[in-house]
Order: structure tokens, then sequence, then C-alpha cells
């Protein structure tokens, strides 16, 4: 078999193995907290009798493992059951809402993954000089100010001062893509503040690591630009850690976005695996968690994946 | 020119100006923006009620675990929810008088155990069936079953039989209870098709607004129906209630006009709110009460004594002052103020004393050991700091409190109504009967305090089968007495309900049964 299948597919099993290790852990988490679903949704109201009845109607009754295994049967066909709480069905929830953070974390990306790396390659252009520091020191500075801070500073001056965009970032079937757009411009913009660091520091650090090699100063022998240096020479080389970064960035759109969805109030799944967390709905939880894990688990396989394809050594191999 | 604005104001009123139009033309006129915006809203007012619009609420205390199913409304946003596209029997009104919803009148037997509902006809519920008393007995029974759910299980318990009886629904109470249609008036007692036995959490009831779009956490989307039984009810095109838990959210919402009313305005926040141009900030006294409570039968909380010196030790003025900001009163030690009907206002208040403390808390006998007092901001807004300053007040008399901060996660199955002292929130209830049948009878499922006396329980069952309102007053008096100077309940505060409201609407009324007008907001209120 070729290397690059071969490592490709040992890469695959592991992600989906990693993935039943995550749901099990989730599931074991949930049970070691206090208290459960019947009790969190009676509150301060519970009776005992209501407590009892609750319990037997959501299938409490019965030992944890069984109900593990029950989920993880019904999980394999697809069937990601209903939720304890509200009785409505899981996927149908979980799809709305994951397209919301999907849609989300898309807009983000696409505005932050080339800016992050065209500053990135800007910075190592005029290394040390002032466009260098300035995106240098902007860049750091939002990244070191909590999101929560960002996004009341941004509502406080854009929505409530001048009114250009909602503070509430809601969105929903009836809206056309245009109007959606236009609803997370905000959120959008801050996870944009907040990720863009990282990304062009890595994206500077690994060509600037680069630039010592023998072969680029064989190109600026050559005579060509430091630009076309760095964009046809230096950056191809630099891939793989750039993709590595950029990835989990992406992921961090997609599963670490908690504050921002609630401070915005954006109908992502942050705000519905927290929400299933207190409630200690723990069908609804184990979903959130494989998809997250899911999520993790893909992206980080798609950045080792193109770090083995960009390897020469495993492309062609003797 | 006075006539020239009234005039002007009709067009605004009739839809045929925007309010920004009328406010420039009034500058033009040369009147000031303030006079100018007092006579519109006279004139607004003047014209009465105006239909059409589409209402957004944005409220806290709404999860994506929510559910139309009126046995499990536990938060602000079902609440409301069920408020829209439901009603009960009858309603608390404003003044705590009864009124009449889906029945017409209520009528009770000289003894109070027998209770006849006349049902108003030609009732339709949201899916075209007419109303019957069928339906509101099955809805009853479903709520009163022995194998439900229902948050109002409780109050259904002294129900020995219901019937049916053609236009007429009866309950028959196995004692007496001259409070019963209050109970009838709980907010989860919607009346559903069939009683809701076979899809409560479709949503379906004889409200004023019916569900359109239900994503729970997020939004809940209801527009007019149009065969409601009371034009009265329901001046909107629609009425959206969106989930904004987040309290800066929540004001930047406000603010920025997305909203146009919010619940849970912060006490520290609701003086700068109040100051914005275009929304009013109402603070609506009410029955919810924010206290420490104290299990009578554990040791050392058993000895009245030290209960007492531990009322005696805390300083319910700086409490107010401090953690409500004002927006709320102090309490007297009784789960019971002057929102309820029947309260006697001569019970003296208990006032803050470090002598009077130090001295019960010498003859307690106690030990010395640390008291351990459990708080989490779960309990309620401000609980830690409340605390900590009940802690300071208290070593000022020489009692050892010492305060263990507990997860807000799990606080309400783990702590509450488990350790022995501990912060709480009461939300109260409509009369005086209920919030005592619900926490202080010996046998009541959330006895958080542990009160069990014999006395007490005789004197609620004798006021409850009392007719006569001025006997009532003096047993609920002495009821208070009991509770103020022998319970375990600590009760600093009662807080009031804080909304913002945009001055875009009009027909606000104060309301203490619940915030938000007692979900009647949607009802009762219009765009001017």
């Amino acid at each position: 078999m070729h290397p690059i299948i071969k490592l490709v597919s040992q890469r695959l099993a592991l992600g989906i193995l990693l993935l039943f290790g995550a749901s099990a852990l989730i599931f074991g988490l949930t049970e070691a907290l206090p208290g459960d679903a019947a009790q969190a949704v009676l509150g301060q109201s519970a009776t005992p009798e209501a407590l009892a009845n609750l319990r037997e109607e959501m299938g409490l009754d019965r030992p944890a493992l069984t109900r593990y295994f029950e989920w993880l049967g019904g999980i394999v066909q697809g069937d990601l059951g209903q939720s304890l709480t509200n009785k409505l069905d899981i996927a149908e929830s979980i799809g709305k809402r994951l397209g919301n953070t999907l849609f989300l974390a898309c807009v983000a990306a696409i505005v932050s993954v080339p800016l992050a790396i065209f500053l990135g390659l800007l910075a190592v252009r005029y290394r040390n000089r002032w466009p260098d520091k300035l995106i240098s020191a902007v860049t750091l500075t939002t990244v070191s100010i909590p999101e929560f801070l960002i996004g009341y500073v941004v509502i406080y001056y854009i929505s409530v001062k001048l009114g250009w965009f909602s503070s509430l970032a809601m969105i929903n079937d009836s809206m056309s893509f245009w109007q959606k757009l236009n609803a997370i411009a905000l959120p959008a913009f801050v996870l944009t503040l907040v990720v863009l660091a990282q990304m062009m520091r890595m994206t500077r650090a690994a060509i600037l690591n680069l630039m010592q090699s023998a072969y680029i100063e064989t190109a600026e022998l050559k005579g060509l630009s430091t630009f076309q240096v760095i964009a046809r020479h230096a950056f191809p080389n630099a891939i793989s850690p750039i993709v590595n970064v950029v990835m989990l960035n992406l992921a961090y759109l997609v599963v670490g976005v908690v504050v921002v969805e609630v401070v915005f109030v954006y109908p992502g799944m942050g705000q519905y695996l927290v929400d299933a967390v207190t409630k200690r709905d723990v069908p609804v939880v184990l979903a959130c968690g494989v998809v997250f894990a899911a999520v993790y688990i893909g992206l980080n396989m798609v950045a080792d994946i193109v770090s083995i394809l960009a390897n020469p050594r495993l492309r062609h191999p003797k | 020119m006075n006539e020239q604005i009234t005039y002007m104001a009709g067009q605004v009123t009739a839809g045929k100006m925007t309010r920004r139009e009328f406010m420039g033309k009034a500058a033009a006129l040369g009147v000031s923006a303030a006079v100018a915006s007092t006579m519109f809203a006279d004139a607004a007012r003047a014209a009465g009620p105006k239909k059409g619009g589409d209402l957004k609420f944005g409220l806290q205390g709404g999860e994506s675990t929510n559910s139309l199913d009126p046995a499990t409304y536990a938060s602000s946003v079902p609440f409301q929810n069920g408020k829209q596209f439901g009603d009960q029997l009858v309603e608390v009104a404003p003044d705590g008088s009864i009124e009449p919803r889906l029945a017409e009148s209520v009528e009770g037997s000289a003894d109070a155990k027998v209770w006849t509902f006349k049902l108003r006809q030609g009732v339709e519920f949201h899916n075209g069936k007419t109303m019957t008393s069928e339906d509101v007995l099955k809805t009853m029974q479903r709520h009163s079953n022995e194998d439900s759910k229902s948050g109002a299980l409780g109050i259904m318990k002294g129900i020995e039989s219901m019937k049916a009886d053609g236009d007429n629904f009866q309950v028959t109470l196995s004692e007496p209870n001259a409070d019963l249609p209050y109970l009838m008036a709980d907010y989860h007692l919607i009346i559903q098709p069939d009683g809701g036995m076979d899809n409560p959490g479709a949503g379906i009831g004889t409200g004023p607004y019916k569900v359109e779009v239900d994503e729970p956490g997020v939004r809940h989307l209801f527009t007019k129906y149009e065969n409601h039984w009371n034009s009265d009810f329901g001046n909107f095109d629609s009425v959206e209630v969106v989930v904004i838990n987040d309290a800066t959210a929540r004001t930047a919402a406000l603010q920025s006009g997305q909203v146009h009313a919010i619940n849970r305005v912060e006490p520290k926040v609701a003086d700068l709110l109040g100051r914005a141009p275009n929304l009013t900030v109402h603070s609506t006294a009410g029955r919810g009460h924010y206290v420490f409570i104290m299990h009578c039968d554990t040791a050392p909380f058993d000895n009245n004594e030290l209960r007492t010196a531990l009322k005696y030790a805390i300083n319910r003025t700086e409490l107010v002052d401090k953690v409500l900001r004002g927006y709320g009163s102090i309490g007297n030690d009784m789960p019971i103020n002057a929102a309820y009907p029947l309260f006697d206002e001569t019970i003296e208040q208990r006032e803050f004393s470090v002598e009077k403390a130090a001295e019960h808390y010498k003859k307690s006998g106690h030990d010395g050991s640390p008291i351990i007092l459990r708080v989490a901001d779960g309990a309620f807004p401000g609980a830690v700091d409340a605390a900590a300053l009940f802690q300071q007040t208290a070593t000022q008399a020489g009692i050892p409190l010492e305060i263990k901060r507990e997860p807000n996660d799990g606080y309400w199955s783990e702590v509450w109504n488990v350790q022995p002292f501990c912060a709480s929130y009461w939300g109260g209830r409509p009369v005086q009967d209920q919030m005592y049948s619900t926490a202080y009878l010996s046998t009541a499922d959330w006895n958080d305090t542990r009160f069990k006396v014999q006395a007490f329980d005789d004197l609620l069952f004798a006021a409850r089968a009392e007719l006569d309102a001025e006997k009532r007053k003096k047993i609920y008096s002495q009821m208070g007495r009991m509770v103020r100077d022998e319970g375990g309940l600590i009760c600093p505060m009662f807080n009031d309900f804080v909304e913002g409201v945009s001055n875009q609407l009009d027909g606000w009324e104060s309301d203490p049964t619940q915030e938000m007008m007692n979900g009647n907001m949607s009802r009762k209120m219009w765009f001017v």
C-alpha cells in the first residue's frame, strides 16, 4: 500500500476511536455531576412525587450503562434521540444550531484566514519596521482582551451609539442571505479579532524561520524581489505549520464561541450545550459533545493529512 | 397651537404620521421636545389603545430545554409564552382581586368547600375546537394527577373531586378553602383542548395569540388569533419573545430599539438606563423575597434564641441599599408584605440591633463554633454580597458567622432544602394562604425552614375556612407574628420587579403578582 494511504487511513481509524472515547468520557462526566435532569427541570419546585414521575418518564430510573449503550446504538444508526427535557428531536435542533454555528464560523474564517496570512506575509516583508510593529501591536492587543469585553465595547459603540448593526445576532429561516450576513456582522467581527493574532503570528514566525535557509538565499541571489521570494519559495514550505494553526483556530470558531454567542444572543451550538449541561439533559450533552469532538478531531486530521501531503519525502517514496 | 399639536398627535396614532415627523413639526411650532413629548403622550392616551404593530420582548429566563407544555413552566420565558397562547379560568387582577377569564364567574358554597366556575360560552381553541367543561376538567385532572410532573401539583392537593357539569366546572375540596379561586389562577393551569392529555407541548390554547415559531432558548413568535373571545385583549399583530439571558446584551437590545421591553434590569444599571430618553424603567413592588433560611429542627438552629440573635444581626436597610440599590423594600422575617391582601401593617418592624443580637446570642448558649451559611449567586442576584454584609454585622455582635460559597449549578438540588442554613429566593404567591401552605405548613413539601408548629397549622386551616375578611386578617396577623418570632426565616428584603419598557408602548400598569405586568403586557399595552 502507498504509505500516504496507509498513514491517512490509520489517522482516520484513530479519529473514530477517539470519538468513542470522547463520548464515553462525556457520559461519565455528566453522570458524575450532582443532580439529574428531572431535578434540574423541576428546580426549586421539585416535590418527591413530581420528581419520581418525571424520572420514570425520562427513563432515568434505569442503570447508567444501559442508557449509554442504548444511546450508542442509536447514534450508530444515525439516531440522536430525543431531548429529555422538552421531547424535541435532537438531530433537528442540532442541525439548525450547527448550521448557524458553521455559518458564523465560516464568515469569520473567510475574513480572518486570508487576512491573517496576508498580514503575516506583510509583517515578514516589512520585518521590524513600522508596518510589522503596528500589525503585531494591534493583533496582540485584540487577542489579549477577553472576547466578552470586545463584544460589549463593539455593541456599545457600533450598535447602541451609532446604530449601524443590530446587537442581537438572531438569525432565522425567514431571513435572506444578506440579512443574515448583516445580522452576524458584529459577532463575526469580534471573532475575527480574536483569532487573527495567532494565525498571523504563526505565519510570520514560520516564514521568518525559513528565511534563514540556504535556498532562500539562492532565490535572493537570483535577484527575485522580497515579495516573490516570500510568496514563491518560503510560503509553500511553511504551509504545514500554518495549516495546523489555521485548523486549530477554525476548531475554536466552532466549539469555543460560547461567550460570543451569549453576548450577541446567537442561536448556535454553544448556548444549546450550556443549557443542556445545566439541565443535565444527557442525550443532548452527548450529541453536542460528539459533534464538537468530531469537528475538533476532523480538523486536526485535516491538518495532519495536509502535513503528510505537503511532505515531499512521503509523496515520493523511494 | 395646542389644537394643532393634538391634531398631529391624532395623525400619529392613526398611523398617518411618524413620531419622528411629529417631533420635528412640533419643534417647528416652537414647542420644546420635552413638552411635545408629554403632549404627544397625553393625546395618544386620550386616543386609547391602538391596534397593530409587532411587539418584541427581550427576556432573561429561557433555555433551549424549555417546552410549551404548561406543566413544565419554571422560568420567565415559558411563563410569558403561556400567557400569550393560553388562558386560565381566572386571573389575579393588579389590585389583588379575582378577574374572570375563561370562567365568567366563580361561586363558593357557604362552607367554602364546593366551588362552581361558570364557563364562558363560545370560546374557541386555536385548533378551531370550541371549549367545553370537559376540556377544563381534563386540564385540571392532568395537573392534579398523582403521576403528574406539573408545577401546580402541590396546590391541587386539597381537591377531593372535580366534575364537568354542562356549562359549569365544579371543584369539591376535602377541607374548606376561601382562596380556591386564587389557586385556579396559577399560571400552569392553562386550559387546553382535551386537557392537553394527548400533546401538551403543542401550544394550543385559547389565548389572544397563537404559536407561530417555537425555538426553545432562542425565540418564540406568536401571531394574533382573530377568533379570541375578548377583542379588548391583544392589541398587537404579533408578539415575539426573544431569549436574552445576558444582562448587558438585554440592556443593549432595549437601548438600541431592537426589543420593546426587557425584564430583570440589574439594579446597578437601572438608574443609568432610566436616563435614556426613549425608554422608562418601571419598578414594581412584588411579593418575591430574598432570604436566608435556617432549619428549625437542626442544631444549632433548633435554638430559638440563636435564630433570634441572627435575625437581629442583619442590617436590612443596608442590604436594600447596597444589594438591591433601593429597588426593593425591607422585610420583617416573614414571607408576607404589603403586596398581599389582608396584610397587617401594625406588626412592628424588626430593626437591626447589635446589642439585642449579642444578648440573644449569649442566651442561646452557643459554643462559639462557626455557624456556616451557604450561598451562591444563583440563590438570588447579589446573595454572596448580601452574605458578606451579614457576616460583618454578625461579627460586630460576636456571632461567628462563616460563609461557604457554593456553585450555582445544582444549588437547588444540593444546597437548598438540604443544608440547614443557606440563601434562597421565594417568588411569592398571590395570597397568604398559598404562601404559608407552600412553605410553612408542617406537611408542606417545600417547608424549607422545617417550621413545624401544630398551632400554626390549626390557624392556617381556620383561616381557610373563614369567609369573613376581617377575621381572616386577624388570624393571618397572628400567623405572621409566629413565623417572625419563632420561624427559621431571615427575610431582609423584598425585591421589586425592575423592567425596561420602550416609550413607544403605552398602557403600563403596576402588577405585583408576577413580572412584566403578570405576563399581560401583550394583552393590555399598545403602540402609541
